[in-house]
């Protein structure tokens, strides 16, 4: 088959299956007897026509960056972790231990001590199924999606009997103190002038920027990064040049894990201010969606958390406003894995053609 | 516990091992063709949608079931397609498809009822019946096994006993045909069967094919026989249990029965939290129960308990050499 030049590689083949994917999704809606136009509509306006909207866009953008990033890091070294749900779910217990703990006299402070707690819990759900891989051979997919399940009956457990207080109905953690609270953007000197009413972004998308920096300056600029990057390409030629497998699967593992986790700074900390149940609603999930659209690059999860940033606040809005039901969020979603991820081949082909004259000139 | 209640609890055993059993003998076929398949929840959901809204819309469980199979077997020839012709990635093909699934069934339902996604209640006719089992009031009178076959093994719909026999059904075609022994090869070693002449690719989608039948009657079951609708979400992690199912029965026919009911004993049994307690006098939490099939599976893959060794040719794509 024609190699694609890089460019190619790494925008059109994404591009083309997202288009790919809006058009499925506009037939289905068709289908359904409602408006595409309309839809996309009420999708931008609801998810970029206003600070309110904005601030929901960019809350969203945080949670799927950091399991984007988790998601990349272990794809680099081969391994496809599906297990960010869980251990986002996992984090959010880690940081509500940690905020619970103490009363916090500022969230300065608070921050970095649920960010260990929120990525130690994250690292150590993800330590199990690592660990089988790494010395047992047991299929880290299957693992993974084992423990997805584990920590959700997990966390229902603890917050049914454990940690919800005496007299409360619904099972949830105590609203963490007052100092553990994270500044919103509506809170913030400066991004406060735009956002005027109350939005769920925080300080954490500051923490994800920072978090996309650090992996691509850990796969790229580290030998760690190397050595992860070399066993993904080649398990082989790795262990040849004196690669430890065991090392590079349980550290890329418990990074992407850690990574996860920290989604729950975002969401459990600095929006529900509490544990809920099914904290981490599926991002773990869309992680995989954005690391396969984001091709596995720090820049390009960033672009893609946003994608899904606007399309999750834009579902939301459109499933008030219009007729068509919120769920075609997940439907967009399952299709842009389909195409990016099992049926790229199938875009490759389709765009090979058009490379092919100009390769042929050049020999 | 007592014979009565044992004998409610087995008989429900049954009930909730069924699509569990369905699914787990559908992955069955896949993945010894060596196409992974994690897509099993999406299909079954895709069918129960499909057949719950065919059964309202015609009043026929039958009519219901063909289109549940229908619905499964359209995600299963994505699934070949994608992991097949163009060698995708198949793990993330089964991802994308349980999502699809997930979002597809509700907007279909929702643009046919309007009921917030769900299908109308299904009655009569549009329901799969129980069955009673020839010479349940002869045997009444017998101890112990009159209850046992009026109670646990008869009163269950058709499709109960059609998943039972799926598994000697099953068991005969894998290893006692030629399309099996070529079945089991082909996850095994391609190579060789493309060598003796066998098309790999029209083996492969044969089983995907199989898969896509099975899931299609797992997910009709659920909709029509074990509940009456489809409500969104309904299979509720089933594929995935029936997956840990296959793990655990390493990926043998009668092993898939024992596993399913195992995993179907415990569904059962958290539904029961005070048989539990009267019998075991200490609380187990529900959450735990739920996780059993899980965790247990967790222990098996991890070959602490026997190894659970997969077919070895599973999800690689298949290049035919030129």
């Amino acid at each position: 088959m024609t190699k694609l030049p890089t460019w190619a590689d790494l925008v059109l083949v994404p591009l083309i299956s997202l288009v790919l994917a809006a058009a499925i999704s506009a037939l289905v809606i068709l289908g359904i007897g409602g408006d595409p136009v309309e839809a996309v509509k009420v999708m931008v306006d609801g998810a970029l026509g206003s600070p309110y909207g904005w601030g929901y866009t960019l809350y969203y953008t945080t949670s799927f960056i950091f399991t984007g990033l988790g998601v990349t890091v272990a794809y680099h070294a081969g391994q496809f972790n599906i297990g960010g749900e869980g251990q986002a779910q996992l984090g959010g217990l880690g940081v509500a231990l940690v905020c619970l703990a103490l009363p916090w006299p500022h969230w300065t402070l608070a921050l970095p001590a649920a960010m260990v707690g929120a990525a130690l819990f994250g690292a150590a759900w993800a330590a199990v199924p690592a660990w089988l891989q790494a010395k047992r051979g047991s299929h880290i997919v299957i693992t993974t999606i084992m423990f997805n399940y584990i920590a959700a009956a997990l966390i229902v457990y603890l917050l049914v009997e454990v940690l919800r207080p005496a007299g409360q109905m619904d099972p949830a953690t105590p609203r963490f103190p007052k100092g553990a609270a994270l500044p919103g953007f509506h809170e913030i000197p400066g991004l406060s002038l735009i956002f005027t009413s109350k939005v769920p972004a925080n300080v954490t998308f500051f923490v994800a920027l920072l978090a996309c920096v650090g992996v691509w300056l850990l796969l790229w600029r580290t030998r760690l990064g190397y050595e992860i990057r070399a066993f993904g390409k080649s398990n082989s030629a790795a262990r040849y040049a004196g690669i430890s497998p065991v090392k590079v699967i349980l550290l890329s593992m418990l990074i992407s894990g850690g990574l996860s986790g920290l989604m729950a700074i975002n969401n459990v900390m600095g929006e529900a201010g509490r544990l809920l149940q099914n904290s981490a609603e599926g991002a773990g999930f869309i992680g995989i969606a954005v690391a396969l659209m984001g091709r596995n690059h720090p820049l390009g999860v960033f672009l893609a958390a946003f994608l899904f940033g606007f399309l999750y606040q834009g579902g939301a809005e459109m499933g008030l406003w219009t007729s068509i039901p919120i769920e075609l969020r997940l439907l967009v979603q399952g299709l842009v894995i389909l195409f990016t991820g099992a049926l790229d081949t199938m875009v490759r082909m389709m765009i090979a053609p058009f490379f092919r004259p100009r390769r042929k000139e050049a020999a | 516990m007592d014979y009565a209640t044992l004998l409610q609890v087995l008989a429900s055993t049954l009930r909730l091992a069924t699509p569990l059993l369905l699914a787990c003998l559908a992955g069955l076929y896949s993945e010894r063709s060596g196409i992974f398949d994690i897509g099993l929840e999406g299909k079954m959901l895709m069918a129960a949608m499909a057949s719950g809204a065919i059964a309202a819309m015609t009043g026929s469980a039958w009519i219901g079931l063909a289109a549940g199979i229908g619905a499964s077997l359209l995600l299963a020839a994505l699934h070949g397609v994608a992991s097949i012709t163009f060698r995708g990635n198949q793990l993330i093909s089964g991802v994308a498809l349980n999502f699809v699934a997930s979002g597809a069934t509700v907007l279909i339902a929702q643009a046919l009822f309007q009921q917030g996604g769900r299908t109308p209640p299904l009655t009569g006719a549009a329901r799969f019946e129980p069955l009673a089992l020839p010479f349940v009031d002869t045997l009444k009178g017998v101890p112990l096994f009159g209850p046992f076959y009026a109670q646990v093994l008869s009163g269950h719909s058709i499709l109960v006993y059609l998943a039972l026999a799926a598994v000697p059904a099953s068991w005969w075609l894998l290893y006692r045909t030629r399309f099996g022994l070529r079945l089991r090869a082909v996850g095994e070693n391609p190579e060789s069967v493309d060598t003796a002449g066998v098309s790999v690719i029209r083996l492969r989608y044969t089983a995907v094919a199989l898969t896509g039948v099975l899931c299609g009657v797992a997910g009709a079951y659920m909709a029509t026989a074990l509940q009456a609708g489809f409500g969104r979400e309904m299979t509720a992690g089933r594929g995935y249990i029936a997956l840990a199912a296959l793990i655990f029965a390493k990926w043998r026919p009668w092993s898939a029965l024992w596993a399913t009911l195992l995993f179907g004993f415990l569904q059962a049994l958290a539904l029961r939290p005070d048989v539990i307690e009267g019998t075991l006098h200490m609380k187990i939490p529900v959450s735990f129960l739920d996780a059993l099939p899980y965790i247990l599976t967790v222990i098996v893959l991890a070959g602490f308990v026997g190894r659970a060794i997969p077919p070895r040719a599973g999800g690689e794509p298949y290049v035919k050499e030129r």
